[in-house]
C-alpha cells in the first residue's frame, strides 16, 4: 500500500491505496466521487476526464499514486454553486440525452477552452476527439462549446 | 366552494415547445445514479472467466484454487448452478419449427463463442476479484469455429448444436413473382453485406443484486426492467412477486439493453446462494465481446422493372447470423425487415425468404433498427442502381414508384397500411436544403475535369414501421409478449401530479416529453410534474422502451389516463358547484358552468377536495386518479428523405461526407429540440455503419475488436454537421405522433453507401462492402483502374460470385442476372 495526499473538488484526503489502483477507481470507490464514470478499459472514451493540476487527463490512465499531491477537479467541482457555464450550455443546446459521457465531455471541454477561448467548430471537434458520445451525433455538443465560448468560459 | 376567477387564461401548449430536460440537472452536475454507483452494506463484486475458445467442450473446471485467493468469498463453475439456472430466453420463436437451444447463463458442458462466461469469483473488491480467475484452471477440447452463415449449411460444416446450424426459414410472398419477373425488361440483382456490429452505449452493463428474506431487488443497465422481471421469474423460478427490477440512471441502449442476460441471471442465483449483496460491472473489452452484436447478414434482393422504372416485383433472400444461442428476440430481428423491403414503393409481387443460422459468435439480438436499416438499405441501394441503370435520376425513379399523399391510407405489398406520409413534401424539402440540382451540375464539372476528389450524391427515401406494436399482429408473429404500454396519473392533494409511465427511459428524455403531455391534457404547469419510472415497485405495468415505441404508445397511454383523470373530476367537480356534471365544461385545468365561466373550480382545487372527501357524493371513491393501459391498432410509420454529397478522393480512397440533408416525417412533434437530437445520434449511428464500424472475428472465431482503440465508434472529428428539417404528416393516432428514435439510423446508412458508389460509378463500381474504409475504397478503384471498363465488370462479377460462394444448400443461387 501507498500513502497519497490529494485534494479532490476543493477537499483534502490522504489515503493508503494499493499501488496499481487507477485514479479513476481511487476517486469513484474510496473519496466516493462517482460523478466521473468508466467507460471503457482502453483510454479511448473519455468518459472519466478530470482536471489534474487544471490539465485534463483521463482517470483511467492515470494511478492514483501518480496523483500524490496534485489538485483534481471532478465534474462535482465544476461550479462554485450553480451551474459552471459549461454545465448551462450542455443543458440550453440539449447536449446531452443518457449524460454517460457528459461529465467528462464539460471537463475536456473546460480543457479546450482553456487553451483556445475562441475555437472555430472544426477545433472544437479536433479538441474532443478522445471523447465519445453515443447519443447525441455530437452536433449539439459542438453548440454548446461554441456557445460557452461566447460566453467568455475562459475568462 | 368555488374558484376566484381572476383573468382565467389557458396556459399556452407545451406541445410542440423546445422544452429543455428536466433530465439534464442531475447529468450535467455528477448526480447521476448509475448502477455502477451503488454500494450497498457487504457488497461483493462478481468477475467472470470467459472462453477463449469459440467452440470447445469443457473437460474439467477447478475453481478451487480461486476459493483460497486473499478477499475470495466463493468461486463457481457452471456445474455449481446447473440445476438452478435455467436457459436464458427467445420470445420470439418465429416458426412452429424452430430449433431454440438450450442457453445456460453459464456454461457446463461446451463453450460456443468466445468470451461466453464458464466460472465465476465472487470477492471483497473488484481488483481480488479479477486476480483470483487466475486460479482458476479449464480444461477444454477444442472444437472446430463455424463463422461464415454462407457456408455454415453445408453438409459438411461443422455444426454449432447438436440439431445443425440451421434455426428457421421464414417466407413470406405477395403477389405473382413469377409473373413480375418473366419477361420484365430489366431485371437486377444484388448481394449486400451487412456487416456485423456492437451496439456500444457508452455505460457498460452494469448489475446489483440484494436477496433479504427471500425477496430480491435487482438494479440494471438496463431498457426493459419489467421484462427483465417476469423473465427472470420464468428463468429462475424465482416467484415474480419477489423480484424487484430497478432501471436507474442507464446510460444508453440501442437495444443492447433490451435483453435479458446471463449476468442478471447469475448475480440473482449468487445473491441467493451468499445472502449478500454482489455487483457485477463489464470491462469494455467484455461488453465487446458478450453484449448481443447487431445486424450480419447476407442479402441477395432482385428487382423486376419496366423500362421507365415502374418495379414489378421484388425478391428478397436472406441470411441472417445468429450467432451461437437465440436470445431475447434474436430470430424476430430479421423478420422486422421481411415487411420493410417494399419501403415506401408500390409494386406487383414481393418475395421474402429468411434463413437464421448458427455460427459460434456471440450471439445478435436489436441493435437500433433492428431489421429495418438492413431492409431500408437494401432496397434503396437496388433503387439507385436501378436508377443508373435506366438512366434516370434516382429521386425520378423513386418518384415513379412511391405511395402518392393522395393514396394514404395505403396498403403495402407486405401487408402493412400505412396511415400518413408525404414522401414529395419531404423530398422537396430536401432537394431545396441540400441544392441537389446545384450539387449535380458540380458532380458534372468534377467528372469532366478528371478532379482526383469526386462528389457522389447518396439518396435515401426511407420509410419504417416502428412503435412496437399492436399485440395481436405481435401474437399473430409468435412474440412472446403484448405491445401495450401502461401509464398512471396521481393527483396529489397540494394539486402537483405523479405521472408512473411503463416506458423506461435511457437518455429520450421522458420525464421532459411525458411532463409536456401531461401539462397540456389536465392543464397544469410543466413544473408541477413528475415522472416516475424504470422501477418495478413503483411503476409495476409497462412493456419498456425499444422500438421507437415510447412516444406512440406511452404516449397515448399517458393521454388515455389523463382522461379518465378529468372524467373523475368532472363528478367531484359538480358537486363542488352544486351543479350538474352534464352542464360542466373542461378547458385543460378547470371545469367551469356553460354559460357562466366565472364559476368554476380548477383541477388543484377538485384534488384537494377529493383528498378532504368531506363533501363527495355518495358512492363516489375519493379518488381522480386512473390508469390506463394503451394498446395501438397499427405501427406508426415515419419516413424521410435523407440526402448524403460525399467527396470521395480517387487517389487515397478517403471518403468526406461533404453535406447532410434529411427532412423526417414522424408527424407531430412533441418537443422538437429532444426530436431534434434523436435525429442527430440516429444518423451518426447510420453513418458509422457506412464508415467505420465492423465486429472482426479472425478465423479461430475470436473477437478482434474488442477495444474502442479496434472498434471505431466515430468521435466528433469522424462525423459531418448535419442539417435537419421536418414535414408534418399527423400519424392516425390523437397525439398525431410517430417515433422517431431509429429513423436516422435507418436511412442514414444507405445514402452514405449510395454516394460513395454515385461518386464512383464512372469506374464501373457499383458496390462497396460496408464499412466504406480508404483500404477499400481503394482497392476497389485499383482493381478497376485494373483494365478497361469491360475488365471491371468482368471483376465485378467476379467479386460477386465469390461473396455468393457456397451459397446453393440455402437456395442462393450465386447466378447474375
Amino acid at each position: 500500500m501507498a500513502e497519497i495526499a490529494v485534494s479532490v473538488d476543493g477537499v483534502k484526503y490522504a489515503d493508503h491505496v494499493e499501488p496499481r489502483m487507477l485514479l479513476v477507481h481511487y476517486l469513484r470507490e474510496i473519496v466516493g466521487k462517482t460523478g466521473t464514470p468508466i467507460g471503457c478499459d482502453t483510454s479511448n472514451c473519455g468518459a472519466c476526464t478530470v482536471l489534474l493540476n487544471g490539465e485534463s487527463v483521463k482517470s483511467c490512465a492515470v494511478l492514483a499514486v501518480q496523483a500524490d499531491g496534485t489538485e483534481i477537479t471532478t465534474i462535482e467541482g465544476m461550479a462554485n454553486g450553480g451551474l459552471h457555464p459549461l454545465q448551462e450550455a450542455f443543458h440550453a443546446e440539449h447536449a446531452l440525452q443518457c449524460g454517460y459521457c457528459t461529465p467528462g465531455m464539460i471537463i475536456a471541454a473546460s480543457d479546450l477552452l482553456r487553451e483556445n477561448p475562441h475555437p472555430s467548430d472544426e477545433e472544437i471537434r479536433a479538441g474532443l476527439e478522445g471523447n465519445l458520445c453515443r447519443c447525441t451525433g455530437y452536433e449539439n455538443i459542438v453548440r454548446a462549446v461554441r456557445r460557452a465560448a461566447a460566453a467568455g468560459v475562459s475568462a | 366552494m368555488t374558484a376566484q376567477t381572476d383573468a382565467i387564461e389557458a396556459p399556452a401548449p407545451e406541445f410542440g415547445r423546445a422544452r429543455l430536460r428536466k433530465e439534464d440537472e442531475r447529468l450535467i452536475t455528477g448526480q447521476t445514479n448509475w448502477t455502477d454507483n451503488i454500494r450497498l452494506p457487504g457488497m461483493l463484486h462478481v468477475a467472470f472467466l470467459r472462453s477463449p475458445y469459440a467452440h470447445a467442450r469443457i473437460t474439467a473446471v477447478d475453481v478451487s484454487a480461486a476459493r483460497s485467493e486473499p478477499g475470495v468469498i466463493a468461486a463457481y463453475s457452471g456445474a455449481d448452478f446447473a440445476a438452478e439456472q435455467g436457459s436464458l430466453p427467445c420470445a420470439w420463436p418465429v416458426t412452429p419449427d424452430i430449433v431454440i437451444p438450450a442457453h445456460p447463463p453459464m456454461a457446463t458442458d461446451e463453450v460456443r463463442y468466445a468470451g461466453e462466461a464458464v466460472a465465476c469469483v465472487v470477492a471483497r473488491d473488484r481488483y481480488a476479484a479479477a486476480d483470483a480467475l487466475n486460479a482458476i484452471e479449464v480444461d477444454y477440447e477444442p472444437l472446430p469455429p463455424v463463422l461464415d452463415i454462407r457456408t455454415a449449411l453445408n453438409e459438411d460444416s461443422p455444426k454449432v448444436h447438436e440439431a445443425g446450424n440451421k434455426s428457421f426459414e421464414w417466407p413470406f410472398s405477395n403477389g405473382d413473382l413469377a409473373a413480375a419477373f418473366t419477361g420484365a425488361p430489366v431485371v437486377l440483382e444484388r448481394y449486400y453485406r451487412q456487416q456485423r456490429l456492437i451496439p456500444a452505449a457508452m455505460e457498460p452493463r452494469s448489475v446489483v443484486c440484494s436477496c433479504v428474506g427471500g425477496e430480491f431487488t435487482l438494479w440494471s443497465a438496463t431498457q426493459i426492467p419489467h421484462v427483465l422481471r417476469v423473465m427472470l421469474a420464468l428463468v429462475t423460478g424465482i416467484p415474480e412477486q419477489n423480484i424487484r427490477v430497478i432501471a436507474p440512471d442507464v446510460g444508453g441502449g440501442f437495444g443492447s439493453k433490451l435483453q435479458v442476460t446471463a449476468e442478471e441471471v447469475l448475480a440473482l442465483l449468487i445473491a441467493r446462494k451468499l445472502g449478500r449483496p454482489v455487483k457485477w460491472t463489464e470491462t469494455r473489452s467484455e461488453g465487446n465481446a458478450t453484449v448481443h452484436h447487431g445486424r450480419d447478414q447476407w442479402q441477395r434482393i432482385r428487382i423486376a422493372a419496366e423500362r421507365d422504372g415502374r418495379i414489378r416485383g421484388l425478391d428478397v433472400d436472406l441470411l441472417a447470423d445468429m450467432g451461437a444461442y437465440l436470445m431475447l428476440v434474436t430470430p424476430g430481428v430479421p423478420l422486422l425487415g421481411a415487411f420493410m423491403f417494399p419501403a415506401i414503393y408500390k409494386m406487383d409481387a414481393y418475395s421474402f425468404k429468411c434463413t437464421g443460422v448458427f455460427t459460434t459468435k456471440m450471439p445478435t439480438d436489436a441493435y437500433r433498427g433492428a431489421g429495418r436499416p438492413e431492409a431500408t438499405f437494401a432496397i434503396e441501394r437496388i433503387m439507385d442502381d436501378l436508377a443508373a441503370e435506366l438512366g434516370l435520376d434516382p429521386l425520378e425513379l423513386r418518384e415513379r414508384n412511391w405511395i402518392k399523399h393522395e393514396e394514404f391510407p395505403y396498403t403495402t405489398i407486405a401487408g402493412l397500411t400505412y396511415d400518413s406520409g408525404n414522401y414529395e413534401a419531404a423530398t422537396a424539402r430536401a432537394r431545396e436544403l441540400f441544392d441537389y440540382d446545384g450539387l449535380r451540375r458540380e458532380q458534372e464539372r468534377r467528372r469532366a475535369s478528371n478532379d482526383p476528389v469526386q462528389l457522389g450524391i447518396g439518396v435515401s427515401t426511407f420509410t419504417e414501421m416502428c412503435g412496437l406494436a399492436p399485440s395481436r399482429v405481435l401474437g399473430s408473429l409468435a412474440y412472446g409478449a403484448g405491445g401495450w404500454e401502461q401509464a398512471s396519473i396521481r393527483m396529489l392533494p397540494t394539486g402537483k401530479v405523479e405521472v408512473v409511465t411503463g416506458s423506461s427511459a435511457h437518455g429520450q428524455g421522458h420525464e421532459t416529453a411525458w411532463s409536456q403531455i401531461v401539462a397540456d391534457q389536465l392543464g397544469v404547469p410543466f413544473e408541477d410534474i413528475r415522472v416516475l419510472h424504470g422501477d418495478t415497485q413503483v411503476s409495476p405495468k409497462g412493456m419498456d422502451t425499444y422500438g421507437s415505441r415510447s412516444l406512440a404508445v406511452g404516449g397515448m397511454a399517458l393521454v388515455s389516463a389523463c382522461d379518465k383523470v378529468v372524467e373523475k373530476a368532472k363528478v367531484i367537480a359538480a358537486a363542488m358547484m352544486e351543479a350538474s356534471a352534464d352542464d360542466l365544461e373542461w378547458s385543460p385545468g378547470r371545469f367551469s358552468v356553460r354559460g357562466d365561466p366565472d364559476q368554476g373550480v380548477t383541477i388543484a382545487e377538485i384534488a384537494l377536495a377529493t383528498f378532504a372527501a368531506h363533501n363527495l357524493p355518495d358512492g363516489v371513491e375519493p379518488t381522480i386518479d386512473a390508469d390506463a393501459t394503451y394498446d395501438p391498432d397499427n405501427f406508426s410509420f415515419p419516413h424521410g428523405t435523407h440526402l448524403c454529397a460525399t467527396e470521395v478522393d480517387t487517389e487515397t480512397g478517403f471518403v468526406k461526407i461533404r453535406s447532410y440533408v434529411c427532412v423526417d416525417d414522424i408527424g407531430t412533434v412533441v418537443n422538437p429540440l429532444i426530436v431534434e437530437g434523436q435525429v442527430h445520434g440516429g444518423l451518426a449511428q447510420g453513418i458509422a455503419q457506412a464508415l467505420y464500424e465492423e465486429a472482426v472475428y479472425d478465423d479461430d472465431g475470436n473477437l478482434v475488436t474488442t477495444t474502442l482503440a479496434d472498434y471505431l465508434v466515430p468521435s466528433a472529428v469522424d462525423l459531418p454537421s448535419y442539417v435537419t428539417d421536418r414535414t408534418e404528416s399527423p400519424a392516425a393516432n390523437r397525439l398525431g405522433v410517430k417515433g422517431v428514435g431509429e429513423a436516422g439510423t435507418i436511412a442514414s446508412t444507405p445514402a452514405v453507401v449510395n454516394a460513395i458508389v454515385d461518386a464512383l460509378r464512372p469506374w464501373g463500381i457499383d458496390d462497396i462492402t460496408m464499412p466504406c474504409t480508404p483500404e477499400r475504397v481503394w482497392r476497389a478503384l485499383q482493381t478497376a483502374r485494373g483494365g478497361d471498363q469491360a475488365s471491371a465488370a468482368e471483376q465485378h462479377a467476379a467479386r460477386q460470385s465469390d461473396q455468393t460462394q457456397g451459397n446453393s444448400p440455402q437456395g442462393i443461387d450465386g447466378g447474375v442476372a
